[in-house]
């Protein structure tokens, strides 16, 4: 098949939906270039399902529009259809099938040539591990092989776009890898492919764009090193015994540090791209100053991270968090 | 990455006509749920003991006490309402089956592939009317085992069993609806019970209609189920047992098959479209 006449493998614009008094989607603009892997990144009801089900012919916008691999997804939804694959959030398989007789019918369904689909289920299965169990009933697997058969079940007519919603959820860190590799590989084989993520490093590693949604709206986008060089690569969290302590040592600390630090109650939260420099100088301040922390924690930035320097809240809650409230962040 | 056309990797797929596509794509669901019948014969199982212990309560325990106008052995009488009761409940099938596909996001896989979009309904229903196939024959047989004759030409029997099937297939539609529309299997068990139970009970599916209260008579005697069973017994018994006419009977109760489809898988069709 061939594809693309210029246009990219999904270009939406201004998607809107409203899902009772909940705005799902406030305007929603995503481009992704063919071959390639765009993330959305956003916590929990950030609008990640809902923007993955409007360009998978799901669910209509109220507002703007999409195309996917050069069709509208309203009003050419069959041609759409016939060229995305999808594994949903949770793992769409008949648990009273067989591991092959569910690739099957989504090979029927999919309207694979009858002689194409036996080997093309066989493949699959092979592929994502699961030649071991190919006629077992899936009641009988496990989470992680559910799992894998439903993105297998979404490569069946080999979908030159991918929608992975949240995909390596739930799948054990062996499991993970696994999957990465093959979205790799499929990539690689000229697959593009769009994945929703909660993990700031899944982003990372797999993705060569990550957009990151909140509330219905891309608050953030670039490609991963973009996003990180906002960030720092480092994050160390410094536990005093008291506010007044934590309020003394970020001021200590300050004049150290490219980004100012951020306090919350009794934790300061320095972010660095030079962490094991910045630690022990700050460590170093601190003992000068004598204060010293009751905990101590260095390590990689996490989505909530991300949440905090780009909005000034947790990205668990709804709520403003007390950095941004009290005026104390930069 | 963008400018030059990229040649993706993809098995040809196959565009076919329209038709030939909704009767493939609706065979290929019928074929799933049957696997899922024989897989989970639990399914059957149940569906088909409760049947059999009404024949043995009601040819044992109270039909001596149940007598029949027009002197037709009890056993008689009671089979043709017995097979129209064990497809009625029978039909919650499609409500369990399609609730069930909906909560595990089954069918909104459905959804993305280039399908047809009558499969989904069309291959439930095709489905449940083959199992049932398979329940009227055993529940022939039973009744066979335990006295039931015909008293009409082989047929008008065939006829008669036919009605059985078609008023299953019209009531699939109902439940099909009634499953999309409470999107959970339980509920929908729980929400169909209370709207069969007088279908089947305030009907002429075990006593005679002139048994009953007059103010219940008019509903027993005119509703969907007892139109039905009094079809199937001028088809098995001979109209003087019924003291109607074949004609018109069956008349109404295809009337009322027709009708119910008509309004039904319309119904279940829109709902499908917009539900997932
Ligand atoms: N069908 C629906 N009916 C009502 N509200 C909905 C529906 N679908 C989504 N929402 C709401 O829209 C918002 C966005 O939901 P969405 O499922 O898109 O979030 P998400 O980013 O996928 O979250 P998660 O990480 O939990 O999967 C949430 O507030 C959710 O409650
Ligand atoms: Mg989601």
């Amino acid at each position: 098949m061939t594809l693309g006449t210029g246009e990219p493998a999904v270009d939406a614009s201004g998607l809107h939906k409203r899902f009772g008094h909940t705005e799902a989607l406030r305007g929603v603009d995503l481009r992704v270039a063919w071959g390639s892997v765009f993330a959305l990144l956003g916590p929990n009801g950030a609008g990640k399902t809902t923007a993955i089900r409007v360009l998978t012919t799901l669910i209509r916008p109220d507002a703007g529009s999409a195309r996917v691999a050069g069709f509208d997804v309203v009003r050419q939804a069959r041609e759409v259809r016939y060229r995305i694959g999808l594994a949903g959030q949770n793992a769409a398989v008949d648990p009273n099938l067989t591991g092959t007789e569910n690739l099957r019918l989504i090979g029927r369904l999919a309207q694979l040539p009858r002689t194409h689909i036996a080997p093309r289920a066989g493949e699959l299965l092979e592929r994502f591990q699961l030649s071991h169990a190919p006629d077992r009933a899936v009641r009988t697997y496990s989470g992680g092989m559910r799992r894998r058969l439903d993105v297998a079940a979404a490569l069946v007519p080999r979908p030159p776009v991918l929608f992975l919603d949240e995909p390596t959820t739930g799948l054990d860190l062996q499991s993970r890898n696994e999957l990465w590799n093959t979205i790799r590989e499929l990539v690689a084989e000229g697959t593009s492919v769009v994945l929703t993520t909660q993990y700031l490093e899944e982003a990372d590693r797999l993705a060569h764009h990550v957009a990151v949604v909140d509330r219905g709206v891309i608050i953030a986008e670039g490609t991963p090193a973009e996003l990180k060089a906002q960030l720092g690569s480092t994050v160390i969290e410094l536990g005093l015994d008291s506010e007044q302590a934590a309020a003394r040592s970020q001021s200590v600390v300050a004049g150290l540090l490219a980004r100012a630090p951020e306090r919350e109650d009794s934790t300061v939260r320095i972010t660095s791209d030079d962490g094991p420099r910045v630690l022990i100088d700050v460590l170093r301040l601190l003992d000068a100053a004598e204060l010293i922390p009751t905990t101590l924690t260095v390590r990689e930035p996490s989505l909530d991270d991300v949440f905090l320097a780009l909005t000034g809240r947790h990205s668990e809650s709804d709520q403003p968090s007390a950095l941004a409230s009290n005026g104390a962040r930069p | 990455m963008t400018s030059a056309a990229i040649v993706i990797p993809s098995a040809d797929i196959e565009r076919r006509l329209p038709v030939v596509a909704a009767v493939r794509d609706a065979g290929a669901i019928a074929w799933r749920n049957l696997i899922t019948y024989r897989r989970v014969p639990q399914l059957l199982v149940f569906s088909t003991i409760q049947p059999v212990i009404f024949v043995l309560m009601f040819r044992y325990v109270f039909g001596g006490a149940i007598k029949i106008p027009g002197g037709v052995p009890y056993v008689d009488f009671l089979m043709p309402g017995i097979f129209v009761q064990t497809v009625v409940f029978g039909a919650m099938a499609a409500a369990i089956g399609l609730a069930t596909d909906l909560k595990t996001g089954l069918l909104e896989r459905f959804r993305t592939l280039p399908m047809s979009r009558s499969a989904v309904l069309a291959g439930r229903t095709l489905a449940d009317m083959s199992r049932n196939v398979f329940v009227i024959a055993l529940m022939v047989l039973v009744g066979v085992a335990v006295g039931f004759r015909v008293h009409t030409s082989m047929l008008e029997v065939i006829a008669g069993l036919l009605l059985v099937l078609l008023f299953s297939y019209a009531m699939s539609w109902v439940f099909a609806l009634v499953g999309l529309a409470v999107g959970d299997p339980e509920t929908s068990q729980a929400a169909a019970f209370p709207v069969l139970a007088p279908l089947v009970f305030a009907s002429s599916a075990f006593v005679p209609v002139s048994s009953m209260p007059t103010w219940l008579q008019g509903f027993a005697l005119h509703q969907p189920v007892s139109a039905v069973i009094t079809a199937v017994r001028d088809l098995t018994l001979g109209a003087q047992a019924t003291g109607g006419s074949t004609g018109t009977d069956a008349i109404q109760a295809l009337a009322w098959c027709a009708g119910i489809l008509v309004v039904f898988a319309p119904l279940a069709v829109w709902r499908y479209r917009r539900t997932v």
